[in-house]
């Protein structure tokens, strides 16, 4: 039986760049979104509300619930499950719009 | 299909501008292609094939893509056929409004993974086809924003294009079919899913014997995903629901309760399910926002969902303007691409002026009202029950974009004297945010409606958007410029 998702369709590349989210090293296979990087290293949130303040990640997977949203290489309010990863992306928890971090 | 290392060079006129790239659409676009239209295929994916197959980028080196599917030979003839056609493909392109133009349809678009890149993109046709698909509809309920809460599927698209999975141990809830398809994928790919908690009684189809016989196909679906879900001791638990979230940060365990026919809870039903993650929807909701703001006529469907009223042809209430797929009501890949081709033929009729295949035309025709039927039965066995605002708990919040609490919408309701959705929306922010409503509409209407008349689901109101994805203000300022070409994107 097969034990991981790339094991059932035979994936012959491993994971083979990293991005960054926060200060932490986050593997990333060619292809993947932003979300499915984060979602393979077990982190499940990325953002937070703008009034409670609550941690909140990927929902819909389609890009239309934009509870995704991440500040991907500075730039806020990208929709983590629709944005490939790229070798060296730096991911940050997007606060609240996302713009207070941007002076 | 034109290669893509030609430069861009696709004309801004076509015959015929087709939105979606699933089923319904590649079917609508090589049929009519075929026949001798000029056509643009637009998807805001940089990859064809849609939900249903949806499947990993060509750079992750997936050997067998179709280890998530089944029934990927009808997407893989589409493929081919799309090849071999003259047909454009925009890949990558977001479409936010379909306007009519002197006697022109104009399809405004943006470009990009998520829209960002703000490039517009306007293609003129005579015929637009609306192939856009569903989304999948969501009932809050205690904990429902915690993170490692998912849709379903969400976490099915996840995994068919990004090979992950939300957690270990997955507890699959709501109510439809696509459960068992998302818990039968999520297990295979290595989860274990201690059960599917399912908010009706499948007996329901019981009462549709006819459509159920006429549907052979539909049979072996089920028996692949019965038999995959007990070959990995998944248990199937009807008539229950997911009534409260428990964890801090993220999923840590769900309660699950029993429900009555009216999914009411059963008092001191609640049982704890440990898992790490919840994989939720109820069913899913015909993606009609660029039909509607053109005014075209709807219609309700068995579970509650609005879809378009569609003629025999496929086409709308609107002239030149057809629909095919979830649009015009949820039945899945096989359906949609019968009324794609029952569409691309009409067209290709339309604008040709000469008749269709008449005994082709009749045996669409037939499979379609057949397949029609059998989704009428399907929705109609998980309608959502009346009770289910029962679950909700004062500080639940309904609308997740604007972060509205279900006592926040009954106080519009109740003291502010809201009736419907809209209102409610002006007094909360509920569905004002982001999403556009895509996640709180259902159950804001049901708040909405239920007051007074406890009886009374609500139908969704066709809503009209003004743009079907939030748009950039850069692209609406370039409306008034000289369109640039449209830019042809390649898939896999
Ligand atoms: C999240 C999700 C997961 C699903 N998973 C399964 C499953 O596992 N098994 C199953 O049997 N069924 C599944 N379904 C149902 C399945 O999608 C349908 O049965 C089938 O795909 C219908 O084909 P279609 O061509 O009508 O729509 P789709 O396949 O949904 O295709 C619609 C296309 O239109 C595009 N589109 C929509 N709006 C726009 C726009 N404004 N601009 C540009 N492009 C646009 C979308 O990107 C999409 O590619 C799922 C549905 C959803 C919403
Ligand atoms: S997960 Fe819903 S928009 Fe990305």
């Amino acid at each position: 039986m097969a034990r991981t998702p790339a094991d059932l369709v035979g994936t012959r590349t491993g994971p083979s760049f990293e991005i960054t989210f926060g200060d932490r090293p986050v593997p990333a296979r060619p292809g993947q979104s932003v979300a499915a990087a984060l979602w393979g290293a077990g982190i499940l949130a990325w953002r937070t509300t703008r009034s409670g303040g609550r941690p909140r990640g990927a929902f819909c997977g389609i890009g239309q619930c934009y509870d995704c949203l991440a500040t991907i290489n500075g730039q806020p309010n990208r929709r983590a499950c629709l944005v490939p990863a790229h070798p060296g992306d730096v991911v940050v928890t997007q606060e609240g719009h996302g713009h207070a971090s941007l002076g | 299909m034109r290669p893509s290392a030609e430069p861009p060079t696709a004309p801004d006129l076509y015959d015929l501008a087709v939105i979606g790239a699933g089923c319904a659409g590649l079917s609508g676009a090589v049929t009519a292609s075929e026949l001798g239209l000029s056509v643009a295929l637009l998807d805001a994916s940089p990859q064809i094939g849609g939900q249903f197959f949806r499947h990993p980028a060509p750079a992750t080196g997936a050997a067998r893509p179709e280890a998530l599917h089944h029934d990927w030979s009808l997407f893989t003839g589409l493929r081919r056929r799309l090849e071999a056609s003259a047909v454009d493909l925009l890949g990558g392109h977001h479409v936010w409004s379909v306007v009519r133009e002197g006697g022109l349809w104009a399809v405004h678009a943006v470009t990009g993974a998520d829209g960002g890149e703000e490039r517009a993109v306007r293609v003129r046709a005579r015929a637009v086809l609306l192939a856009t698909g569903a989304y999948e509809r969501q009932l809050p309920f205690p904990g429902w924003t915690l993170p490692g809460v998912v849709g379903a599927g969400g976490a099915q698209a996840m995994l068919k294009s990004g090979l992950v999975l939300p957690g270990r141990r997955v507890v699959v809830a709501g109510s439809g079919p696509l459960l068992l398809a998302v818990a039968a994928s999520l297990a295979a790919a290595g989860a274990r899913v201690p059960a599917v908690i399912e908010a009706s009684g499948y007996l329901g189809y019981a009462r549709h014997p006819y459509a159920l016989a006429a549907n052979p196909h539909k049979l072996t679906e089920a028996a692949v995903h019965g038999g995959a879900l007990l070959r990995h001791r998944v248990r199937l638990r009807t008539r229950t629901a997911v009534t409260e979230v428990h964890g801090t940060d993220r999923v840590e365990a769900v309660t699950v309760s029993r429900l009555d026919r009216d999914w009411r809870l059963v008092p001191g039903s609640g049982r704890r399910i440990a898992c790490d993650a919840l994989a939720v929807g109820h069913g899913l909701a015909p993606q009609i926002d660029l039909a509607t703001t053109l005014g075209c006529a709807t219609r309700t469907t068995p579970d509650r969902t609005t879809a378009l009223v569609l003629d025999t042809s496929q086409e709308t209430s609107v002239r030149d303007l057809w629909a095919a797929g979830e649009p015009g009501g949820v039945g899945g890949a096989r359906l949609a691409d019968v009324e794609g081709e029952l569409a691309g033929l009409a067209i290709a009729a339309r604008l040709r002026g000469h008749p269709a295949r008449r005994g082709r035309v009749r045996e669409l025709e037939r499979r379609r009202d057949r397949m029609r039927a059998f989704a009428d039965a399907m929705a109609a066995a998980h309608a959502p029950g009346t009770g289910w605002p029962q679950w909700l708990a004062d500080d639940t919040e309904v609308c997740r974009c604007e972060e509205v609490t279900t006592q926040s919408v009954r106080a519009a309701v109740t003291d502010l004297g809201a009736r419907d959705a809209r209102t409610v929306k002006l007094f909360t922010r509920a569905g004002m945010g982001w999403c556009q409503g895509r996640m709180c509409g259902a159950a804001v209407t049901c708040l909405a409606a239920q007051h007074g008349s406890a009886e009374a689901l609500a139908e969704p109101a066709p809503e009209r958007r003004p743009f079907a994805v939030p748009v950039p203000l850069r692209a609406l300022g370039s409306l008034d410029d000289p369109a640039p070409a449209p830019q042809t994107v390649t898939t896999d």
